[in-house]
């Protein structure tokens, strides 16, 4: 399968899928990333988080038909406003779903996948009342088309570069949060002991409360980041959550760590066999070697050593 | 004749209507004054963005036909059910049509698998199928009549085209990886190869919603293929078309041509006319098309389902649907499903929006093929037309 290019050809088409592998990779980190909170710091199953996704999506939609029709000479910008908006529709989302539905279930994890996965069709039944069934599309700014030509043969498309450092921007705000802040120390003792973390004064409801909410915006902003790349239609969600479970399963739940490092193998993997295989090919072998890989590690490749 | 009987519809009704024993002898739910046929699509799930214009486009000759004073002085009632893309529930909802409802017709279907799995309940229960969606062809039964392009149709007079008028050799076939992008592509391949001398470069599939094409795109820039052949269906074509795109590969230049045999006015609206702007379509219908039969079509289109209200070439063949039925009707002068199909081929419509089709014996159409270049605005401006009708084929010697 080599013998087909020439010696320059491969570099160039290592290094380009490389940076295709990267792409994917930061794609993947920001599906994977809302759910690794949620899932793995709440241990609630959230099966709609591909809505909320879509939810980011639709807000840039609409932010983008609102600068156009109102102001054009800012149209090049609208994508941070939609960015911003689509952050805080779908944490808000997340507060009133937390509210009305999840608080009751955080003893029952596997009724919060039931609970969630009924909220996605209602959800996604909205969405087809509210905007149509048809798929929309976004205009994209010209400053965020085209490809940045690294030598003859490399290009770097300029929306994944665009892609990569949201979803840098999005883990490193997370980790810090999560890592660094007061409110994440008070996550991390609920994760390990909710009772005894409600015992010596921390408001166990309000942060899981805020935990969700961050989930679901991070959803949000994917949302918003995918509409360069793909399309907005009531079941697009769907399409992601798939692989966006295999990342956060694959890296260990619960491990912000496991997260990044499960998106990046799986990207890259993916990526670099498509290129000599073909689409279907590379998925196919990519599942494989996660679920081989599970059987023998089913905590997943990183996980949280927690007393039990 | 046929085509005499259906501009004359108005005048048909003031004949006295004939008697409901006469023109109903197998029990269909045909009252003196109404008859009942069926619209099964999916109103919900991930078919219902494609399948949507269908039912639109069936309500709307439903519509008209009865404004005209309906078929054998009946007025069309219509059953929709909801697919909801899922097949099992095709099959259940056309079982529920058939022997429950009675009806003399039933309009739907769009994916091929959700006609398979409806058809053995058709064939067994003896009901009347008009299918709307272009196909990968290898069927044709009894109880259908396809009213969409099969492949062969769609696909060799677009090849021929790419090959006369801009001279390309070397072709690559991309396409979502399920049977109808496969069987094109394996007819394509054989066209390309034995009849124009060419050559295929590349071939690739990629699983359903799938959203990330650099990879392909990578290929491409090595390979420099003359051709791109586009069978993606779906969401997918958004991902592709813009990254195609973003990675500089503008269609616009004419460095290469980009075929495709999946993409309508409906898809663009997903995809941005920006993006997909210069590419080609290969199909039998665009809505840009500039016939009378097409404007007025148009027009009631838009008028009915809204000025936003786009229409693809699997729109217009549901359209065609309720009006050959009609015609078929009235010539056998009978509802009976036996007498309707032995009257169905050598029915043919002068009022198509796309101009004039004819129904063939193995109960496709003859219709012509038409290479539509992708404007700006998301409409498609007809480059090229084949000159004949181009007979349909679903068993093509020497292609399988």
């Amino acid at each position: 399968m080599f013998s087909d290019f020439s010696a320059a050809e491969l570099t160039a088409i290592f290094a380009m899928q490389g940076f295709a592998g990267l792409i994917l990779f930061a794609v993947f980190v920001l599906m994977a990333l809302g759910l690794a909170i949620i899932f793995g710091q709440m241990g609630v199953i959230n099966m709609a988080h591909g809505e909320f996704m879509i939810l980011g999506a639709y807000v840039t939609y609409m932010t983008s038909n609102l600068f156009a029709n109102h102001f054009p000479e800012l149209f090049g910008s609208y994508f941070l406003f939609a960015i911003v908006l689509a952050f805080f529709a779908a944490a808000l989302l997340g507060v009133i779903v937390e509210w009305g539905l999840i608080r009751f279930l955080y003893h029952r994890p596997l009724d919060t996948l039931l609970a969630t996965w009924g909220l996605s069709l209602i959800l996604q039944q909205a969405y087809r009342s509210i905007f149509g069934a048809r798929e929309v599309g976004v205009v994209i700014p010209d400053w965020l088309m085209g490809s940045y030509q690294l030598t003859d043969m490399i290009e770097v498309p300029i929306n994944g570069l665009f892609v990569m450092a949201l979803a840098v921007l999005a883990t490193v705000t997370v980790a810090v949060l999560m890592y660094r802040s007061r409110w994440g120390k008070q996550v991390r003792a609920v994760v390990q002991n909710r009772d005894m973390a409600g015992a010596v004064g921390i408001n166990t409801a309000r942060v899981d409360r805020l935990t969700f909410a961050l989930g679901c915006g991070i959803a949000g902003v994917a949302g918003s980041a995918f509409t360069m790349i793909g399309s907005t239609g009531p079941s697009s969600g769907q399409l992601y959550i798939v692989d966006t479970f295999l990342v956060v399963v694959f890296g260990g739940a619960g491990s912000l760590f496991g997260t990044v490092a499960s998106a990046f193998s799986i990207s890259q993997s993916q990526s670099i066999m498509e290129f000599f295989m073909g689409g279907s090919m590379a998925k196919v072998l990519t599942l494989l070697v996660v679920v081989i890989i599970l059987m023998f590690r089913p905590q997943g490749l990183f996980s949280l050593k927690v007393r039990r | 004749m046929s085509a005499a009987v259906l501009l004359s519809g108005i005048s048909l009704t003031a004949t006295a209507n004939p008697s409901t024993a006469e023109v109903n002898t197998t029990g269909l739910a045909v009252t003196d004054n109404t008859v009942k046929v069926g619209i099964l699509h999916s109103i919900t799930g991930t078919m219902a963005i494609s399948e949507e214009g269908s039912v639109q486009a069936e309500i709307l000759a439903i519509e008209q036909i009865n404004a005209m004073g309906g078929v054998l002085g009946r007025q069309i009632e219509y059953v929709q059910e909801d697919g909801a893309s899922d097949w099992p529930t095709f099959a259940d909802r056309a079982n529920k049509l058939l022997r429950q409802d009675k009806v003399a017709a039933v309009f739907g279907c769009w994916t091929s698998a959700s006609r398979k799995a409806v058809l053995p309940i058709f064939e067994r229960n003896n009901g009347m199928l008009y299918y709307p969606t272009f196909y990968e062809g290898l069927e044709q039964s009894p109880n259908v009549i396809y009213t969409g392009q099969e492949a062969t149709q769609q696909i060799l007079a677009g090849l021929d085209w790419v090959s006369e008028d801009k001279g390309a050799k070397t072709f690559y076939l991309i396409g979502s990886d399920y049977i109808w992008p496969r069987t094109s592509n394996k007819i394509a391949r054989t066209h390309i190869e034995q009849h124009l001398g060419g050559q295929v470069v590349g071939e690739d599939y990629f699983p359903l919603g799938h959203t990330s094409f650099n990879s392909v795109i990578n290929r491409i820039r090595l390979r420099k293929p003359d051709v791109i052949f586009a069978s993606v269906v779906g969401g997918s074509n958004v991902a592709f078309y813009r990254q195609l795109k973003a990675a500089g590969l503008d269609m616009t230049k004419e460095d290469f041509t980009l075929l495709t045999i999946s993409v309508t006015e409906d898809e663009i609206l997903g995809i941005g006319g920006d993006n997909i702007e210069g590419a080609y379509a290969s199909m039998k219908y665009f809505q840009s098309l500039p016939n009378e039969n097409n404007q007025a079509f148009v027009e009631a289109f838009k008028a009915r389902w809204g000025a936003d209200a786009v229409i693809g070439d699997v729109t217009q063949a549901a359209y065609l649907g309720p009006w050959l039925w009609k015609a078929a009707v009235e010539k056998a002068g009978s509802f009976d499903v036996d007498r309707v199909r032995e009257a169905s081929p050598g029915i043919e419509l002068t009022t198509a929006p796309e101009g004039y089709v004819r129904i063939h014996e193995n109960h496709h159409l003859w219709s012509k093929t038409r290479i539509g270049h992708a404007q700006r605005d998301g409409q498609f401006k007809v480059v090229y037309e084949t000159e004949e009708l181009m007979e349909p084929d679903p068993f093509p010697a020497g292609y399988q």
